[in-house]
């Protein structure tokens, strides 16, 4: 299902152009309005369809294996934190609507800045913990596993 | 040609390519760095790029120590076991004791795992995996990584490392250009952490036309992990392991959720139960340590996915395929169904547009499964990638050269794709590799290992007329036709890459010859891939977009040419499904129980070949 654009959408923004993870989704120096320049290129990742203000991006399946007269469209909206599909089979036989959250907290507020928690110590560093650890791998006081700790070894062989 | 360049000098920490293991590396980097200078340059839009894209449905390796569910080593002896043996256990084992603080961090900065009501613990979808609804995923984690560094490049199509001039084979940084304006970007960095990803589409895919981009593994994985590392010269190993997926036809669909959480299950065209059929006869190739099949569904040994989808091959060549996915017993159940479909929609949309186009209604009817064509990668059920060292306190002599995700090249790390050996890390694996090789590298750094590097202009300079010979190559010659693509001079990016996926398809075991080549096949492929790398000297490219294809074609062509060596090199068949030396059908652990180690000298392209001893964890009690 590559991308195409529908013309009277567009408005020629660029947010597909900024997203596409396949640099696949240009601006048509005739019309200024994006399109897909590569369809054989494109993963169906609906980034630049969900990226869309206009929902002027739509998507096709691939013409080498899907009929024509289906659609999978949809709204993702990050300050309501969920996402929406609906999906219209070719026979008109099923049209589902299914939604799904995103995210559980306000964009980016739960992400900590490392530069200004307090610096790790030589020890840390000389240890083999990351930043919040051991805390965060068991949320208990529990330390780092090593082969020691496990009752292991590394053995040179043929062992399964 | 009048495009800038643009130099950003006094890096401390360059990630090159930010997917889950690079946003990982920079994300890390600071809290070890605070005041390092900390840059990521990426070809897409780090919002949106690498592999998890379009998001993921599932978390596909987490212990679960927090809720006694597993340790680390018994994640190390299920990937052992699926990969035939050949892992680099050090590796893996310090990926799997870090692996879920990464996901207990990803929990609080807003990304929705489900739980399971009964047991208040992560919703389980298999051993490993757990359920998420990750669509942002990606967003989420390039929030942190945008968080931690100082400045992100995006639409910087990497094409070089930069090397030192003062200590032979330390790395000195990157050069690329930028993917709208077309202006040269040079990167002087003390360390360079290598995140770029996989390859996809370096074999002729089953799809023609426009189908060709919906590839298992994304279209723009271009390989470019291995083709910066081989070309800096560093070490790589099992890149002769390739991977084939067993997926929902045509869409390549994920199957995990399917058979683990909604337990459906295949059969042939008759309707019959048909893998324990090749079982006894598999057996015989690998031997009975690696294929049990009395015990192996209660032990902690799996059945490994290459045996698995040997007996897939075999059905559908005995003349009794389609092999169907059983779908219509769980979908009755409307949540089972509403799972499915969000299965889909949260990793691969493109399956649920080709079930909308085609009337499939899993519920009514049984979908068809397909083998993908191979891929080259290091993060999934297959383990290709860079040589790396293990960290101090678990790796043997062998695997250990001072600094954690290291590769032979100094001041080189990698995460992810990039690193060899460690299959099954996975998202939240890949993202804990980036946060090892960062702090790794500030180590590194903060132990004077990068001072007095030096880099001349005439590298500079040199890279620069590199990058930007297609373009030139085409300019030269467009106007000697009138129109069109066909000119004596030079090839285009899209034909290159079809001849590459052509040759890669016939003699290096593709899916038109049913994954099998041999010793001459081999030797003939790697003729023409000489020739082939003589023509790419020759690319033409329009336009900077071009350009970038023209670089992704040349970092595939390297990846792939490693790739023929290391399958030339192991003369046996180690996975039967994933590919088959047909010279050498049977398991050997007498002389393969190794590591396959390569070296392309970057003066000369010449090739060398090793083995290196395969260490396990056993229990310390065993002799």
């Amino acid at each position: 299902m590559p991308t195409f654009v529908y013309m009277t959408r567009c408005d020629g923004c660029g947010h597909c152009v900024d997203i596409c993870p396949s640099d696949i989704m240009h601006i048509d120096t005739t019309y200024r309005r994006a399109y897909n320049i590569e369809p054989n290129m494109c993963w169906e990742c609906y980034s630049c369809v969900k990226a869309c203000p206009h929902q002027a991006v739509d998507v096709r399946g691939y013409a080498d294996f899907a009929p024509l007269g289906h659609s999978v469209r949809v709204l993702r909206d990050e300050e309501k934190g969920v996402i929406a599909w609906r999906i219209k089979f070719r026979n008109g036989e099923k049209d589902m609507n299914l939604l799904a959250p995103i995210t559980t907290k306000p964009w980016g507020v739960g992400i900590p800045q490392l530069k200004s928690v307090p610096a790790p110590t030589q020890e840390m560093r000389d240890s083999q913990l990351l930043y919040n650890e051991p805390k965060y791998i068991r949320m208990d006081e529990g330390g780092l596993h090593t082969l020691e700790s496990n009752g292991l070894k590394m053995k040179e062989g043929v062992y399964y | 040609m009048a495009y800038q360049t643009i130099v950003e000098d006094n890096i401390d920490i360059l990630v090159a390519g930010a997917g889950l293991g690079g946003t990982g590396a920079a994300w890390e980097a600071r809290f070890w760095g605070q005041n390092k200078k900390i840059v990521i340059a990426e070809k897409a839009n780090i919002d949106r790029s690498g592999a998890v894209a379009q998001g993921l449905y599932a978390i596909n390796c987490y212990m679960g120590t927090r809720f006694g569910e597993n340790n680390p080593e018994d994640h190390v002896r299920y990937a052992r076991m699926d990969l035939m043996g050949m892992v680099r256990e050090d590796l893996l084992f310090d990926m799997a004791r870090h692996v879920d603080s990464a996901v207990h961090q990803f929990e609080e900065w807003g990304l929705p795992l489900m739980k399971d009501p009964k047991k208040g613990n992560y919703l389980r979808e298999g051993r490993w995996q757990i359920m998420i609804h990750g669509e942002s995923y990606k967003p989420i984690v390039a929030e942190a990584a945008k968080k931690s560094a100082d400045k992100v490049f995006n639409r910087i199509c990497v094409t070089h490392l930069l090397m030192d001039e003062s200590k032979e084979n330390r790395v000195a940084g990157a050069v690329g250009f930028n993917v709208r304006t077309g202006n040269y970007h040079v990167f002087k960095s003390k360390t360079v952490i290598v995140g770029a990803g996989g390859a996809s589409n370096i074999y002729k895919p089953r799809s023609v036309g426009e189908g060709a981009g919906r590839v298992w593994y994304a279209p723009w994985s271009s390989g470019s992990a291995y083709g910066l590392m081989i070309e800096a010269g560093a070490k790589m190993t099992q890149m002769e392991n390739k991977i084939v997926l067993a997926r929902f036809k045509d869409g390549y669909g994920p199957v995990g959720a399917y058979f683990l959480h909604l337990k459906t299950y295949t059969q042939n065209c008759h309707g019959e139960e048909y893998e324990s059929n090749w079982f006894p006869g598999l057996t015989e190739m690998v031997g009975k340590e690696y294929l049990d099949t009395e015990n192996q569904h209660f032990s902690h040994k799996p059945i490994p996915t290459c045996l698995r989808n040997h007996a897939f091959i075999s059905e559908v060549n005995a003349g009794r395929g389609p092999i169907h996915m059983v779908t219509m017993e769980a979908f009755q159940d409307p949540h089972l169904e509403e799972i499915g479909w969000h299965n889909f929609l949260g990793m691969t949309v493109g399956q649920a547009v080709l079930w909308a186009a085609t009337d499939v209604d899993p519920k009514n009817q049984n979908p068809e499964l397909t083998t993908s064509e191979p891929y080259v990668m290091g993060s999934h059920a297959t383990g290709c990638g860079a040589w790396c060292s293990g960290p101090e306190d678990l790796s043997p002599p062998e695997y250990f050269w001072g600094y954690n995700r290291m590769t032979t090249v100094e001041g080189l790390f990698g995460a992810g794709d990039a690193v060899g050996g460690t299959p099954h890390a996975f998202s939240s694996g890949s993202f804990t590799e980036g946060r090892l090789a960062a702090k790794a590298a500030c180590q590194y750094i903060d132990d004077g290992k990068a001072n007095g590097i030096r880099v001349s202009e005439q590298q500079i300079e040199k890279r620069r007329e590199e990058i930007y010979k297609p373009m030139e190559h085409y300019k030269v010659y467009r106007n000697e036709i009138v129109a069109g693509s066909v000119n004596p001079n030079y090839i285009n990016p899209r034909q290159g890459l079809d001849r590459l996926q052509k040759m890669m398809d016939e003699y290096c075991g593709g899916v038109t010859v049913s994954y099998m080549t041999n010793e001459k096949l081999l030797n003939i492929g790697l003729q023409k891939m000489k020739l082939l790398e003589e023509d790419l000297e020759k690319l033409g490219a329009a336009d900077i977009h071009e350009l970038l294809r023209s670089w992704e074609l040349k970092h595939r062509h390297l990846a792939a040419e490693s790739v023929f060596h290391h399958t030339l090199f192991r003369k046996e068949t180690r996975w039967p499904g994933y590919y088959y030396r047909g010279d050498a059908m049977k398991l050997d652990d007498e002389n393969w129980h190794v590591l396959t180690v390569s070296r392309r000298d970057p003066k000369t392209g010449e090739y060398t070949m090793e083995k290196a001893p395969c260490y396990h964890i056993v229990s310390e009690k065993e002799e």
